[in-house]
């Protein structure tokens, strides 16, 4: 399976299934295309009439019919002879597809479904919790799927006690991994801070006798962010995620606090203060574009321009009937705004001023090898969520659905079942990604945005798939460009 | 090859031979959140 496009001046192939990626010339990428569906006399009959001008194909059809007759004009010898050296040149193309196809890196088949279906059946382990460390939260932003923290309960913080029974869950579910993670997630973690460090602790403890490393993150709007708070995160936590949406208006439409006034001027300082005191890494600043702000690439060059070097701005999802959710109608608008940010990215490259665009991040050379490319983000499985009173969900955003509801961390997970299910689904489950260029970059996509839109999370959300789609494209385009460098 | 340049990228098939560890980053827990984004995380087994 190949895919083809072609994106700011870059003719791009990639063979999907190797990952191999070919930036090639206009004649190359029309041969690819017919490559498989057509014979070597056709593809060079088809090259030979697309690239010789019109006026030579007149005379070629002259010469047809004059067989025989070898009185060329110096014109026609001229013709003749460009015509001679495009066919070689296209000779010269189907060797090189020839090539490569042998060597597996163009038209190379898929030969993973048996392979992920073996790999899924391991035993499950646990690698990583999002502790909701408060259900509560100080600001009221309008799209939060968490409904202001309260995930369709009620307020509630949870106790030292709960935390360090869903880190000794983890450690006794986590097998032979090392790495485990805990994110401290919300509502807002920093309304119940103590525990936070409490648990950190308790963490660092228990890492040592079992031969485990901790990565804590943390998740927050930055409200409560002090200098104590973040000499804290700069010492213990692996990476933080501050949540801003952009330009001050864009932002705070959105993200009022409780009282309706924006967050913008409260949380901007604090967000730079960090970024800088974390030396510009192992942060994101991390915001939603809406309906509201389709040219988001703007907010992106905001923050790039406050001077944030690690930036994720992402689509919302909400339901039609929000006013601010994005439509089909919205995606030709977001397809040029992911355009435009990308070709921004290369200006601000070149100006010195560059900075990581969290999608259109790729690693090419040494990134995730296939069985996590396409088994899934791990949610019910190596990946579980718990709510204030230790409860467990598939993920974060499942907290609060009734049938979600997998367990506790006293008595570990209850439903197999819904286990099962969720170690089940993976590209080859989900009948859209079979065919979908993508699959490799987004592991079949989100369980819980295919459970809010089909309510079944083997059916891939269709506007979150085509805006995935147009981020590879993009970020593939930028790996071109780096290169040619 | 005059006509392709191929970009310095890892074959997926060979990321069979010793992949599937499971050590590296859970994908929702880097920034997203509401997404599944795998193509930008690391092996932590090269």
């Amino acid at each position: 399976m190949v895919h083809q496009f072609k994106n700011n001046g870059y003719n791009i192939v990639l063979d999907v299934n190797s990952g191999m990626i070919h930036v090639v010339d206009d004649l190359a990428y029309d041969i690819i295309e017919m490559y498989e569906t057509h014979d070597r006399g056709s593809i060079i009959s088809a090259m030979v009439e697309k690239y010789t001008k019109p006026e030579y194909m007149r005379l070629i059809r002259e010469q047809e019919r004059a067989a025989g007759d070898d009185s060329l004009t110096e014109g026609e010898k001229d013709f003749c002879d460009d015509v001679e050296a495009l066919i070689r040149q296209i000779k010269e193309v189907l060797e090189d597809v020839e090539q490569l196809k042998k060597d597996g890196a163009l038209f190379s088949k898929d030969i993973y479904e048996e392979y992920i279906r073996d790999f899924k059946q391991r035993s499950t382990v646990v690698k990583a919790l999002c502790l909701h460390i408060a259900h509560d939260c100080n600001l009221a932003c309008k799209y939060c799927f968490a409904e202001e923290g309260e995930y369709k309960g009620h307020r509630e913080l949870m106790s030292f006690e709960v935390g360090k029974k869903a880190l000794d869950f983890l450690i006794k579910n986590s097998g032979n991994r090392k790495n485990l993670e805990v994110d401290f997630f919300g509502g807002e973690p920093l309304m119940n801070w103590q525990v936070v460090k409490d648990l950190v602790a308790y963490g660092r403890e228990q890492e040592q006798l079992h031969n485990k490393k901790f990565r804590f993150t943390l998740t927050t709007n930055g409200l409560l962010l002090n200098d104590e708070v973040m000499e804290f995160v700069n010492r213990e936590m692996s990476n933080v995620v501050l949540s801003i949406d952009g330009r001050k208006e864009v932002n705070d439409r959105m993200r009022p606090s409780r009282n309706g006034k924006g967050s913008y001027e409260l949380i901007l300082p604090k967000f730079q203060k960090l970024a800088d005191s974390r030396n510009q890494t192992n942060y994101y600043v991390r915001g939603t574009f809406t309906h509201n702000n389709l040219d988001f690439s703007e907010d992106v060059k905001h923050l790039a321009d406050l001077g944030f070097k690690q930036i994720s701005v992402e689509p919302v999802v909400a339901m039609p009937e929000d006013s601010y959710a994005i439509t089909e109608e919205d995606l030709p608008k977001l397809f040029e705004e992911y355009d435009r940010l990308a070709k921004l990215m290369l200006e601000y490259q070149k100006e010195g001023t560059d900075f990581n665009f969290f999608h259109f991040m790729l690693d090419l050379s040494g990134g995730p090898c296939v069985a996590k490319r396409l088994s899934g983000c791990g949610s019910g499985t190596e990946y579980l969520a718990v709510t204030p009173w230790g409860d467990l969900y598939p993920c974060h955003q499942f907290v609060g659905i009734p049938e979600f509801l997998m367990g506790n961390v006293e008595e570990g997970v209850k439903t197999t079942d819904l286990r099962e299910e969720f170690k089940q689904c993976n590209v080859y489950s989900k009948e859209k990604c079979r065919n979908c260029f993508a699959k490799f970059y987004c592991s079949g996509g989100c369980a819980a945005n295919s459970y809010k839109f089909h309510n079944d999370i083997n059916v891939a959300y269709d506007i979150g798939c085509a805006l995935h789609m147009k981020r590879v494209e993009c970020a593939i385009m930028l790996k071109a460009a780096a290169a040619q460098e | 090859m005059k006509h392709i340049k191929t970009l310095n990228t890892r074959n997926l098939k060979e990321s069979m031979k010793k992949g599937g560890c499971g050590e590296c980053q859970t994908s929702c827990q880097s920034a997203c959140k509401t997404s599944c984004t795998v193509g930008n995380q690391s092996c932590e087994n090269k």
